[in-house]
């Protein structure tokens, strides 16, 4: 086993268990204690927990100081930063504070357009894009220099991922994407949440065939459904999300009280069916304000309990 | 060209309301193209501020005036001898041309009739789209000549991002995603593979992050 940062998400996909992350979104407030709740309701059942960076663009406590709480609880946070709202000068600094608390895990992001948001008359930065702040991190942690040429005393040890979408257009470029992610320094991926299983396992195929799954851990990305009506809006509105038609009418032909039930058999199947494919190394189970939800998936799904690893 | 979009006339108003002696300056140029400032827009705009003065029961003076270019020294110097005859110009040049009016007659109000709005290309009469940013770098040899610096809206150099959705934007249906035109394009000129090839971090200091720029060229100064 050859690890290159003490992430416990690296040693445990290193050893070859499927791993489980799961993500939780800070409060629209300083009250922290609201991270804890969320934290606390998973943290037996994950392998580490990611913290979102203000998404969809609504002003939220920030990732960094959730990411330093929940380490303060001895868990283990995967910080998400997006390029959106620093430039590489914060960036960098935001990397260091994190690494400052042994944060060990970081996601690169470009983020939503802030027009989605509450400060949709704000200005966005992208400094650099996602693929140019994996090389940043990357360069920092190999390297231990900053981009402008200066030492870094005691360097970041970050375990670098990416997110990859295989549902966005245009398709025939979303594997060399992933490979140019992988190029630029990715170690994990996160996907978007899936729903057309046929297309991701049709994306992994073409992943498989340029052997990327064995240069990147895969870990498939799943949001269980909470209503029929969260289907169609996750189907029409959301840019880049393919929930498909059999699903919508799967969720609205359940009575309504037994939806929230329907859609965690979903999720539940959709992850028994993708242990199967071949690259896919591990699941991210992005229970939107469901948090609580996550156990009985993981336990369902035979990945509970989970291994220890030093 | 520079495109720029006409101001309400409410706003203007409320600039220049208390004058009495107004010439309203168009430009023959970019303004002229995107129909906000050229010769034509500064009769209309004349003759709805003489409407709204005469409703007022004000006596202003509105004189039009559309020159070459209000961008160079020169045009700008025709009217130096009837400009003491006003007491402000409505200017309907893009920024550019407002603050070299600004600049050249110092103690003369100058305000702004129009919204800069970008550097762009006339789709068709009526509609005007942004093309570039003038970022002092231009990239466009390894995007197969389309800006994803002023197309996309996240300038992502190595896009596309995971919003983009039958060709376009996350932001608006209305919206092509530039980098769904930067791939067919690179399939249409047989170098799909260059997509792989990753733009490295940008040096903005050619872009606005460097200050306000100059290009001096010394082989063509006189």
């Amino acid at each position: 086993m050859n690890c290159k940062t003490p992430s416990k998400l690296e040693k445990i996909l290193a050893a070859g268990h499927l791993a489980v992350t799961s993500e939780c979104g800070p409060p629209r407030g300083s009250n922290i204690e609201h991270i804890v709740h969320k934290a606390n309701l998973i943290k037996d059942h994950v392998d580490a927990i990611n913290i979102t960076d203000n998404q969809t663009s609504v002003t939220r406590l920030c990732s960094l100081a959730a990411c330093i709480r929940l380490k303060l609880m001895g868990l283990e946070p995967v910080l998400q930063m997006v390029t959106r709202d620093r430039n590489r000068i914060a960036i960098q600094s935001d990397i260091l504070g994190a690494a400052a608390f042994d944060i060990f895990n970081m996601l690169c992001l470009s983020g939503d357009h802030q027009s989605f948001g509450d400060c949709a008359q704000g200005q966005n930065v992208h400094d650099l894009d996602s693929m140019q702040l994996l090389q940043t991190v990357r360069h920092m942690r190999d390297e231990g220099k900053f981009l402008g040429g200066g030492d870094i005393d005691r360097p970041p040890r970050m375990f670098v991922g990416a997110a990859a979408n295989p549902f966005a257009d245009p398709f025939e470029i979303r594997v060399p994407r992933l490979a140019k992610k992988i190029a630029a320094g990715a170690e994990f991926i996160q996907t978007q949440c899936i729903y057309n299983l046929e297309k991701f396992e049709l994306w992994m195929k073409m992943v498989r065939e340029r052997g990327l799954h064995e240069k990147v851990h895969i870990l498939a990305g799943l949001t269980p459904l909470k209503t029929a009506g969260m289907a169609k809006y996750m189907k029409n509105r959301v840019p880049g999300m393919d929930v498909p038609d059999d699903v919508v009418k799967r969720m609205a032909a359940t009575p309504k009280e037994k939806q929230a039930e329907e859609g965690i058999k979903i999720c539940i199947e959709s992850i028994q069916r993708l242990k199967e494919v071949e690259g896919v190394k591990g699941f991210h189970i992005m229970a939107i304000e469901w948090e609580e939800k996550v156990p009985e998936i993981v336990e369902s799904t035979g990945l509970y309990p989970r291994p220890k690893v030093d | 060209m520079i495109v720029a979009d006409k101001k309400p006339i409410e706003e203007i108003i409320k600039e220049v309301e208390n004058y009495s002696k107004i010439l309203i300056l168009g430009c023959n140029e970019c303004v002229t193209v995107c129909e906000a400032g050229g010769k034509k827009e500064v009769g209309i705009l004349a003759s709805a501020l003489r409407m709204y003065f005469l409703n007022q029961g004000k006596d202003v003076k509105i004189d039009e005036v559309t020159l070459e270019r209000q961008c160079d020294h020169e045009y700008l110097e025709e009217i130096r001898d009837r400009v003491d005859k006003y007491d402000a110009v409505l200017s309907l040049a893009c920024g550019v041309g407002v603050q070299f009016m600004a600049e050249k007659y110092q103690a003369l109000p100058v305000y702004p009739g129009v919204n800069t709005c970008f550097l762009g290309v006339t789709e068709k009469r009526g509609l005007w789209t942004e093309r570039c940013q003038a970022c002092g770098k231009c990239i466009l040899a390894k995007t197969a000549g389309i800006c994803p610096v002023s197309r996309c809206a996240k300038r992502l150099l190595n896009g596309p991002c995971g919003g983009s959705t039958n060709g376009k934007c996350e932001i608006s249906k209305d919206v092509d995603c530039a980098w769904q035109l930067i791939v067919d394009r690179l399939k249409a000129i047989g170098k799909i593979d260059d997509y792989e090839n990753i733009i490295p971090l940008k040096d903005w200091s050619t872009d606005r992050a460097g200050g306000p720029r100059k290009v001096a060229r010394e082989d063509v100064q006189l």
